[in-house]
């Protein structure tokens, strides 16, 4: 370990070696752990107003934590069903997504790594990336639009016949769905891209070759291979997809609520900045859980997301 | 025997580019088939056309006598080895081995038999658990061979399997391929720019060149009976003295070159003489074909006992030379010679017999070669050094 610091001040110089310690030092204490640890502690203390911040009312207590589950600071006769339905949907939803991005992707991944050649492939990854200039909220407006009851979507629909009325996409949340896929699609598709891009030719050919059908190929040499891409794929679009704020706003339904709303509103409405910690940290740290979970199910280590 | 392979009229084109032009090659049922050529020749265009990865622009590709047109890869009775090999390194060598048995659904049971069984065919009983990277060059060559071979092909093809490896292993490897075919009895297609491979491993090989085949023939043929400037040029060394034809017979062409009037066999191709008066030739003399003659030469103990050891007695050809440079290799003493009005220095191998050779840089020599020994062909297209 020293001497690995040795080498490393050696190489950059003192000067930038310092440069590069501070900064990222700067970045992850500063930016990622200090705010964090400033949510911890406001989540486990009592609501009180900001004057009285640091005073005796200001007192530790797990009271947020235990609303979340009882609806109540102090009984626990009855669970707190209308937080604890928002959580699991916006979690299944959030899981929901990440599958239809996940079925979306990998086959746009797949024919953008080994089927597109040239000046066909840059103007797909153009046509993938240029959408994304344009601004999430604006984004999220348009799907409104589209979606909506005089919407292109139910126009084309009913100009073919499919339907004889405007069928109500915002409140099926299909247009909740459809926004968020869409929010996150290129997080799916470059890290599948970059992996799947990386796997050699010929070992697709040798697979065709030994009389394997195209799917077998994708099970036991394609998908093995992108492994890490798809995890880190897939937990990108979770996690984002959980926390997603506009999209849930924007296009949800009036009866669908997203668990970051329940936040928002706590933060913003109630006033309660405990609570609305409590609740971050909640969704934190179960989304942490789940996507370690999942790669302990599919078998992929940290190291290799990062790869 | 019947032909297990055949290619009739076989074109390739990319856009303009033509990769394999009028190919006709039939290949009998069980034979060692070598392509051999320099890089970029066509090679593996030719072979992915074999395996179905390429459907030929023209022309009809047929195995055991079945049209392969629209016949996928993974439908076809061949098997491809791959010129980096293409293992899958995230599956264990057994599973390698048995991935054709898994694709036809071969219980597990079936499959760890199968390779257990290949890994004793290719001398590697028991490391079935290993993965691919934690194997030798060497050792993943021969798992890339077997696992072609479970999926039992009619034929097996082979995109210079050989050539990732160092020398003494590319030696050993050759003769455990050739081993490995004589045991399981199928065709093998071969692919090669190293003439070595081809020569000593083949029942047949095709030369050639800008996706043209030159020569087909065994390796005793292409060797000594070249066909084309080409393929003397590029099969073993040869010295090359070109001019004009002086006269011409069915056997024997009489060239007008800066050496002097030089005598060599008239080279038929296609049962067809090559050669007319006033043609353009060149004239083929391999290093160990050529001798130092008595005559010009001072000293003659040497000379005249290697002139003697010859079985013709007398030679044909003669020409004045001086000795550049000789280098010894052992078995082989190797003299580069001027001559004037030639290009490329001269070369001479001669058996070192143990005696010293007697002769020295700056010496003047007169080399003989005979005339069935030499070959005149039309100038032509020679391979690159
Ligand atoms: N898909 C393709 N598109 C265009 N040209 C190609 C294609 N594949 C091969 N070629 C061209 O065809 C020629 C023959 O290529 P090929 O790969 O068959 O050579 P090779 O004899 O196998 O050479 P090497 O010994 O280097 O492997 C080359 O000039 C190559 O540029
Ligand atoms: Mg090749």
């Amino acid at each position: 370990m020293f001497a690995y610091w040795q080498n490393f001040f050696r190489k950059h110089g003192a000067a930038l070696s310092v440069f590069l310690l501070a900064s990222v030092g700067f970045w992850i204490f500063m930016m990622i752990l200090l705010p964090q640890a400033f949510m911890l502690d406001f989540s486990l203390r009592a609501n009180v107003p900001p004057p009285k911040w640091g005073s005796d009312a200001h007192h530790y207590t797990a009271e947020h934590y235990r609303y979340m589950l009882y609806g109540s600071a102090q009984s626990v006769d009855s669970y707190n069903f209308v937080d604890l339905s928002v959580f699991a949907r916006t979690i299944v939803a959030a899981i929901f997504v990440t599958l239809i991005d996940l079925a979306l992707c990998y086959p746009v991944a797949y024919y953008l790594a080994h089927a597109a050649t040239g000046g066909w492939r840059r103007l797909m990854v153009l046509s993938l990336i240029v959408p994304f200039w344009v601004n999430e909220l604006l984004r999220a407006f348009a799907f409104k639009i589209m979606f909506g009851g005089n919407g292109i979507i139910n126009n084309a629909l009913l100009w073919l016949g499919v339907i004889d009325q405007p069928y109500d996409f915002i409140r099926n949340s299909v247009a909740l769905y459809s926004g968020l896929s869409y929010a996150y699609i290129l997080l799916m598709i470059f890290p599948i891209y970059n992996a799947v891009e990386s796997l050699d030719r010929n070992q697709i050919e040798a697979a065709r070759d030994l009389g394997s059908p195209w799917w077998r190929i994708h099970k036991r040499v394609v998908i093995p291979h992108a492994k890490p891409g798809i995890t880190s794929g897939c937990t990108m679009v979770f996690m984002l997809t959980a926390g997603a704020l506009a999209a849930p706003q924007i296009l949800g339904g009036p009866s669908s609520l997203w668990f970051t709303q329940i936040i928002y509103q706590a933060f913003n409405q109630a006033g309660n900045w405990a609570r609305g910690s409590a609740y971050a940290i909640i969704l934190l740290v179960v989304c942490i859980l789940f996507v370690l979970l999942m790669m302990r199910v599919f078998k992929v280590k940290l190291g290799e997301i990062a790869r | 025997m019947s032909a297990d392979v055949q290619l009739d009229e076989v074109w390739i084109r990319f856009g303009d580019f033509v990769a394999a032009r009028d190919i006709n090659i039939s290949i009998r049922q069980g034979e060692f088939f070598s392509f051999l050529g320099p890089s970029g020749c066509g090679k593996t265009t030719l072979l992915r056309a074999v395996s179905g990865f390429l459907q030929p622009s023209q022309g009809r590709v047929s195995i055991g006598g079945r049209d392969m047109a629209g016949i996928g890869p993974n439908k076809r009775p061949t098997a491809l080895i791959f010129q980096n090999l293409a293992l899958f390194p995230l599956m264990t060598v057994w599973e390698n081995i048995t991935f054709a048995l898994e694709v036809r659904g071969a219980g597990r049971a079936a499959r760890r038999k199968k390779a257990e069984e290949l890994l004793e065919l290719i001398a590697l009983p028991g490391q079935g658990e290993k993965m691919v990277s934690e194997l030798s060059g060497g050792q993943r060559q021969r798992v890339a061979i077997a696992r072609a071979l479970a999926a039992e092909p009619s034929v097996l093809l082979l995109d210079e399997p050989l050539s990732a490896l160092d020398l003494k292993l590319r030696q050993h490897m050759r003769t455990e391929l050739r081993a490995i075919q004589r045991r399981v009895g199928i065709t093998f297609i071969y692919i090669t720019h190293d003439q070595g491979e081809a020569l000593t491993m083949s029942d047949h090989v095709a030369v050639m060149s800008h996706g043209v085949i030159e020569q087909v023939g065994d390796g005793n043929s292409i060797y000594n009976r070249p066909e084309s400037a080409f393929v003397a040029s590029f099969v073993g060394e040869n010295n090359l003295f070109s001019g004009t034809v002086a006269a011409t017979d069915d056997a024997y062409v009489t060239v007008d070159s800066p050496a002097g009037r030089l005598r060599a066999r008239h080279a038929m191709r296609g049962g067809k003489a090559q050669l007319a008066a006033g043609d353009s030739a060149f004239v083929f003399v391999r290093p160990e074909s050529l001798k130092f003659a008595a005559g010009a030469s001072s000293a003659s103990a040497e000379a005249s006992s290697t002139e003697a050891s010859s079985s013709t007695g007398a030679l044909d050809n003669r020409i004045g030379a001086r000795i550049h440079q000789q280098e010894f290799e052992g078995n082989f003493w190797q003299v580069f010679c001027d001559v004037d009005g030639v290009d490329k220095r001269v070369k001479l191998s001669m058996v070192n017999d143990g005696a010293s050779m007697g002769r020295g840089p700056g010496e003047e020599v007169t080399l003989g070669f005979n005339a069935d020994l030499a070959v005149a062909l039309p100038q032509g297209e020679l391979a690159a050094e």
